[in-house]
Parts: structure tokens; C-alpha cells; sequence
């Protein structure tokens, strides 16, 4: 029972550090995913805006995968419509 | 007096704020409610908003606030004894900082935990919020140029602690990488980096490392200060999990194993303050107490930056309204116990009134030197370690302190260049790598211009830190003082102080204007200057949003 107590002690405190290493840098650290994240759609979708890729083979069955996120992407990118003809998205 | 004493009257004082005070100010004024639906709840996203245990809260806000600041500070400000320093840092605390901190905390977690910057805008003004950058920017340059000078002069007056230093550095990469690949849980990491870091310090005084007087026609100091520059500009472009988030968790750590020490060795051994309580002989310069001890010790008493700290993050992960008593006001207290550490540390750890007065020979002298030397005496007498030892644990503590704040002003500082690039559509200031030149340039500028080419003379410009810090700290409080004055509640608990922050600032001001015109120092008279224009804008923008808010609640 004692080296129970003990046990869920440390898993709470190990997870209040855990908080406390990442609470502050959470939004920063998202941001810097989210850039890379950026990055990987273009490779994704480079082919389609006429940027040979030599990935594409590979890259070509993560499109509709992808394509939740278009829009989000578009638009972040300062895009307001699909720049693509082949496919609408909004 | 026994330092035993000092200490558990300050502690005891604040320990008495936080019961009743803050309980009044949160009950009454501020009227925390715990059934408010805070923004963290609100826009949960699991990045920017998420509900935060409170203790986990209180220690990044304490964390992100306490810094080398609360120890330049009431370091210097000694040199008119101890009395006045110890009230000022107390009362401050009690009756500026802690009301400032938390009720930053509930006016933005009132506005959708919108920034005091964004707040300002809305609640005051526009032009106040322009007036806002422009503060924040030379608070950051100001702390920038200060605490390089402030790190270098210890580099060199220690050099045992050269090696463990920049050794935290490469332990902190390490952390880093450790915890972003996951390769160990954090329990594990923390105590095998602390570890580390002791046993750099432990080796530190058996290599100590100094830099040749000159190189390349250069000064030490003048080179320590340059390679600071230099590694803060590339830290500033790292991401910020490689170094900054492991050295910040460092240094809460080193916060409060520090705290503890030197709360442990006061107990332990009861040392006498040598200084003199009032002192009466001061050295030829100084200026007058009134009103330059109100902005020599701004972090500890009241500070700005901690507006900044609890609009921007804090109060985004709030889980209960209520718990902005505990993690403002109580982090406040956090920072007004290092500075009352710091006091006793210069007065007590010296061993004649001699030895005090041959380091207080002038304004300015003392700072974190002597915070060092005066801490590491009551370490040696206390916990019986040796004097060098203990110098560098203390040194390290104080340099890592410093250091990290560099990173992150230098950050911010870039931040504020790539939007002002954004707004006059500059291109090129818009990327990091120029932007962040930009911010280096400056402060270097700012760090030799006011010093003269050795750079020693940066300190010159801690109370015009101070000056500014306060006047970031009076639109924090203009921002609360006019939501009270909306919502019909008495207002006299946020008027006072920033009355009493605004007189003193102007006041300081131009006290110190007349002292760079008679030593022709342009340099500062010119930035003097600038800072005034902004305090008595702010000013005259209080007495106009005041008069504002309270026609418009009167019809």
C-alpha cells in the first residue's frame, strides 16, 4: 500500500514538471511545428502549382490525405482561394 | 541587528500582505470570481490556452519574473543604508508589486487574456498603445545592455566560474535534445542535470579562465561583452526548445535551490549587518534617496515586466480566476523574498563597516559583485563551504539569471523590429537574421556609448532602467485603474501607486537630466530625454483616460 502511495506521489509530481518544462514555450514550439508542417504541404503540392518534385511518386498518395488541412494552408499561406485550377477549395 | 531578524520581519511582512491585503484586494476590488469561465476554459487549445494547476503556474510566472534584476537593484540601492532599501523592497511589494501582478492577471483574463499592450489600446487609447512599444523596446534594450555589462564584470571579477558558465550552456543543449527525442523522463533529466551543473561548479575554482587584458586592442570587458553578444544573437535564433526551455528550467531550479541556500545559512549562522542602517555618509555623488531609490529598485518593489508576464502567458492558462491571488500576488512575494536575500546579503556579508564602505565607495558600485562576494561570506560562515566555491555557485546562479533574460529580450527585441518592418512594409526587417543584427547593434550602441569604449560604465544606466520599468509598470496600472473606475469599484487601491510611481519617475528624471548635463554626457541625455517625453506623456494620457472613464460612468 506505502510503495503505492509513493508511486502515485512521483507519477503526479513528474507530471506537474512536465507542465512546468512545457507550459511556456508550448505556443512557440507549436508555431515552429506548424512552419514545418507549412513546408511539407508545398512539397506535397508542388507538383500541382507546376514545381517539379522528385518525390512526387511518393508524395502523390498523402494529397487527399492532406487535404483536410488545404484550406487552413491557403489561407495561411496569404492565399484567399486554392491557387490550384485543377481543384476548387472554397 | 542580526540579519536573522531582517529576515523574518521582511518575510513575515509579506507573508502577513499576502493573508490580508491581497485577500482584501482580491475579495473587494478586484472581486475574483471562481465561477468565472476564464479564458484558458474558454479557448482551450492546448497550446497557447490551457487551464494550469495554480503551483504550476505560481513557479513559471516567479520564474519568468525573478531574475538578476531583483539583485542589481536593492544591491546598489544599499549605499543609503540598509533601512530604506529593506522598506522600500517590502512595502513595495506588499502594496505595488503584488496588486500590480495579479490585478494584470485579472484585466486580462477579463479581456480574453489579451495582452496589457493590446488592453492599453483598448481601454486607453490608440496613441497609448503606440506609446507602449515604445517603452517595452527600451526597457529591453536598457536590460540588454545592463546585464551584458553586469555578466562580463562578473566573468571577470570570478573567474573560477568562466568554465561552469558557459558549461551550463552545453549541459542545457543536452537537456534539450534529451527531452525533445524523449530518450528520459524529465524526473531523471532534472537530477542528472543538476548534478552536472554542481559538479561544473564544483571543478570551477580549480580552472579558473581569464581573457588577456587586451585583445586585439580590445578590453576584457569590452571582449566579454562582445562575445555575449554574439552568443545571445545566435541563442535568439535557435528554437526555443534547443536552449531556452532547458535553460529556463534550469534556472528555476538554480532559483530555488539558491533561495534556499542562502535563507539556510542566514538561519544557521545570524550574521550581523555592518551597514549602517541610515547611511549618513554617503560618498561624494550620490544622488539624493528620494526620489532615486524608488527607480534604482524597480524589480523586487514593483516592476513592468512582470505586467507583461502575467498578460501574455499567465493569464492564458488561469484555471480558476480566484488562483490570480495566489500566482500574482504570491510570485510577487516570490521576487521580494530575493530581493530581501539580496539585502541582506550586501549588508551582512562583509565583515567590517570598512570592508562595506571600500566596496560602496561611489553610486553604482556594489551590484551583483557585491551580491556575490557579501552572499558567499554567509554560505562560507553558514554551510561551511569554501569561500570560492561558494562565490561561484553564486556567480553562476546570478550570470544564468541574466543570460536567459538577454535571450529572450534580444527575442522579443527582434519581434518588435520584424512587426515595425511589417508596418512600414520593409521587407528586409522582416527576417530574423537582420532584425536580429538590428536589436544587437542597438544595444551594443546603447552598452559602449554609455560607458565609453571599455564598456565598463554600462551600469551607468540601471536607474534609467528602473525609470523605464516603472513607467511600463504605471501603464499596467493605468489599464486596471480605469477598468475599476468602469466598473464603479474604488479605485484608490491602483491610484496611489501609480501616482506615487508617476511623481517619482518624472521626478528621477529630471534629476538625473540635470546630472548627464553637467558631465556632458549626450549620449544618456539624449535617451534621458526620450524616456521623460514618454513619462510625461503617459501622464498627461492617465489624467485624460481617467477624466474619460469617469464622465462616461457618471452619465
Amino acid at each position: 500500500m506505502k510503495i503505492q502511495a509513493i508511486k502515485s506521489w512521483l507519477a503526479n509530481a513528474s507530471q506537474l514538471a512536465n507542465q512546468y518544462y512545457n507550459a511556456p514555450y508550448r505556443a512557440a514550439v507549436a508555431r515552429a511545428k506548424r512552419e514545418q508542417d507549412d513546408l511539407f504541404m508545398l512539397y506535397v503540392y508542388s507538383e500541382l502549382m507546376g514545381i517539379p518534385n522528385p518525390a512526387s511518386y511518393y508524395t502523390l498518395e498523402l494529397q487527399p490525405l492532406l487535404l483536410e488541412q488545404f484550406h487552413q494552408w491557403h489561407l495561411r499561406m496569404g492565399m484567399e482561394h486554392s491557387p490550384f485550377d485543377e481543384f476548387r477549395c472554397c | 541587528m542580526n540579519a536573522i531578524l531582517l529576515m523574518l520581519l521582511g518575510l513575515g511582512g509579506m507573508l502577513l500582505g499576502y493573508l490580508f491585503y491581497s485577500k482584501f484586494v482580491a475579495e473587494k476590488i478586484y472581486k475574483l470570481d471562481p465561477n468565472f469561465r476564464t479564458p484558458a476554459h474558454e479557448f482551450e487549445d492546448g497550446v497557447d490556452f490551457v487551464p494550469t494547476n495554480k503551483y504550476v503556474l505560481w513557479g513559471h510566472h516567479f520564474t519568468s519574473v525573478a531574475g538578476a534584476a531583483p539583485i542589481i537593484g536593492p544591491a546598489i540601492a544599499v549605499i543609503w543604508g540598509w533601512v530604506p532599501a529593506f522598506l522600500w523592497v517590502i512595502f513595495g511589494t506588499i502594496f505595488f508589486a503584488g496588486v500590480h501582478d495579479a490585478g494584470a492577471i485579472w484585466a486580462s483574463n477579463r479581456n480574453r487574456a489579451r495582452s496589457i499592450g493590446a488592453l492599453t489600446g483598448d481601454v486607453v487609447g490608440k496613441r497609448s498603445q503606440s506609446l507602449f512599444m515604445i517603452v517595452i523596446f527600451l526597457v529591453l534594450l536598457m536590460v540588454n545592455a545592463v546585464f551584458a555589462t553586469a555578466i562580463s564584470g562578473l566573468l571577470i571579477n570570478f573567474p573560477s566560474s568562466v568554465i561552469p558558465v558557459w558549461g551550463a550552456i552545453f549541459v542545457a543543449l543536452i537537456i534539450g535534445q534529451v527531452i525533445f527525442r524523449k530518450w528520459m523522463n524529465l524526473g531523471t533529466v532534472s537530477i542528472l542535470g543538476v548534478i552536472a551543473l554542481y559538479a561544473l561548479i564544483f571543478a570551477g575554482p580549480s580552472a579558473p579562465l581569464s581573457l588577456p587584458e587586451t585583445v586585439m586592442g580590445v578590453s576584457d570587458n569590452a571582449t566579454w561583452i562582445l562575445i555575449l553578444f554574439f552568443y545571445a544573437a545566435i541563442a535568439s535564433l535557435l528554437p526555443v526548445w534547443m536552449l531556452l526551455q532547458p535553460r529556463d528550467y534550469i534556472n528555476g531550479l538554480q532559483l530555488f535551490i539558491g533561495l534556499f541556500l542562502l535563507y539556510g545559512a542566514v538561519l544557521l549562522s545570524g550574521p550581523e549587518l555592518v551597514a549602517p542602517a541610515f547611511n549618513t555618509n554617503t560618498p561624494e555623488g550620490t544622488p539624493s534617496i528620494v526620489p532615486l531609490l524608488f527607480v534604482t529598485i524597480a524589480c523586487g518593489a514593483i516592476s513592468g515586466f512582470h505586467g507583461l508576464v502575467a498578460s501574455g502567458t499567465t493569464s492564458k492558462q488561469l484555471d480558476k480566476e480566484t488562483d490570480a491571488r495566489f500566482v500574482g500576488y504570491f510570485g510577487a512575494i516570490g521576487e521580494g523574498s530575493l530581493s530581501l536575500a539580496t539585502i541582506i546579503a550586501v549588508t551582512a556579508g562583509f565583515a567590517t563597516l570598512a570592508d562595506w564602505q571600500a566596496v560602496y565607495h561611489s553610486f553604482g558600485q556594489g551590484g551583483v559583485t557585491a551580491f556575490v562576494s557579501g552572499g558567499a561570506r554567509i554560505l562560507q560562515e553558514g554551510l561551511s563551504l569554501d569561500i570560492e566555491l561558494s562565490e561561484t555557485l553564486l556567480t553562476v546562479m546570478a550570470v544564468l539569471f541574466a543570460g536567459t533574460t538577454m535571450d529572450t529580450g534580444l527575442r522579443l527585441q527582434r519581434y518588435i523590429f520584424q512587426e515595425w518592418g511589417a508596418i512600414y512594409n520593409l521587407r528586409w526587417m522582416q527576417k530574423a537574421a537582420p532584425a536580429t543584427l538590428l536589436s544587437v547593434g542597438s544595444c551594443l550602441i546603447l552598452a559602449f556609448g554609455a560607458g565609453g569604449a571599455d564598456g565598463s560604465g554600462g551600469l551607468a544606466i540601471w536607474p534609467l532602467f528602473g525609470t523605464t520599468n516603472q513607467l511600463l509598470a504605471g501603464l499596467t496600472l493605468l489599464v486596471i485603474t480605469v477598468m475599476l473606475v468602469k466598473l464603479k469599484r474604488p479605485m484608490y487601491v491602483t491610484l496611489i501607486p501609480l501616482v506615487f510611481l508617476l511623481v517619482m519617475t518624472i521626478f528621477a528624471l529630471l534629476i538625473q537630466l540635470k546630472g548627464f548635463y553637467d558631465t556632458a554626457d549626450w549620449f544618456l541625455f539624449s535617451l534621458d530625454l526620450l524616456v521623460l517625453v514618454a513619462a510625461i506623456w503617459i501622464a498627461l494620457e492617465a489624467t485624460a483616460a481617467l477624466n474619460r472613464a469617469r464622465n462616461s460612468v457618471n452619465e
